[in-house]
């Protein structure tokens, strides 16, 4: 079917035969970021949602997983937290920018180069924006 | 063909005569995901601790409940728009089919749940439980 190939006829060129540069990068990245937050954000968000519909102990059953004794993240906590959240501001980033080229604008080399360079850039700003505000905002307000 | 606007040139062409259909929903989708999720990413980092009362009051109230389900039908819909393509990109012949109908029972199960989720907390965090 559709994998039938005449082995003869040379392949177009592939990721292989490319520089890499940022545009390719946040392209691969706005995937895996999706994908992620599909499957692993979707599990961990309908769980939150079925614990607190489910009674104290399961919410306590759920924050266990995620948190040391004195309420702050443990390890689990720090990695899955920070990776959706870092993930989601990433696709958002890379999410507005692809609104802009599906417009047909910013496909001059400059721009578009520059433009995949901020996504990443703002994504790690938002990210350490909002655990700098859950971590010391609230204590010292 | 359309009156002339670019997307009236492309609509109803193509043999399944829909071709666009799954481009505009994915658009569609990912202007309201941006509103639902700043919001709702904000609105965690506002809540003033994330104890089992403060979270389950705060899903409970209408004007918290309404737009936690619109973000569910939103973003549930936009990831399985969004998987269908990397399915589509990497699997072929049977295992693009069974994962296809895997996305769609997790999508619908997946948004099921949390929806009802939502509405049990909304209905019944006054209540005993």
């Amino acid at each position: 079917m559709a994998n039938v190939r005449n082995e003869a006829r040379p392949l177009s060129p592939h990721l292989s035969i490319w520089k890499w540069g940022p545009s390719m990068a946040v392209s691969i990245t706005h995937r895996v970021t999706g994908s992620g937050m599909a499957t692993v954000g979707t599990i961990l968000f309908v769980w939150w949602l079925v614990a607190l519909a489910s009674g104290p102990a399961a919410y306590a059953a759920f924050l266990d997983l995620f948190t040391v004794k004195s309420g702050a993240l443990n390890i689990a906590g720090y990695v899955f937290g920070i990776g959706l959240t870092l993930s989601f501001f990433q696709h958002m980033s890379s999410g507005i920018r692809h609104l802009f080229l599906d417009q047909g604008a910013n496909f001059e080399l400059k721009a578009n180069k520059t433009t995949a360079t901020l996504t990443y850039v703002a994504a790690v700003l938002l990210t350490a924006a909002f655990w700098a505000y859950i971590i010391w905002g609230k204590t010292n307000g | 063909m359309g009156n002339g606007t670019s997307i009236g040139k492309v609509r109803g062409l193509g043999s399944a005569h829909e071709g666009a259909h799954h481009w505009w929903h994915q658009r569609l989708t990912a202007g309201a995901n941006l509103i639902l999720t700043l919001w709702f990413v904000l609105s965690i980092a506002l809540l003033p601790a994330y104890d089992f009362e403060t979270a389950r009051h705060w899903i409970a109230q209408t004007q918290v409940a309404v737009p936690l389900i619109l973000l569910v039908l939103t973003t549930f819909y936009h990831f399985r728009l969004g998987l269908q393509v990397v399915i589509e990109d990497y699997q072929h012949d049977e295992t693009h089919i069974v994962l296809m109908v895997l996305l769609n029972f997790f999508t619908l199960a997946a948004g099921t749940t949390a929806i009802f989720s939502i509405l049990k907390i909304a209905f019944t965090a006054g209540a005993a439980l």
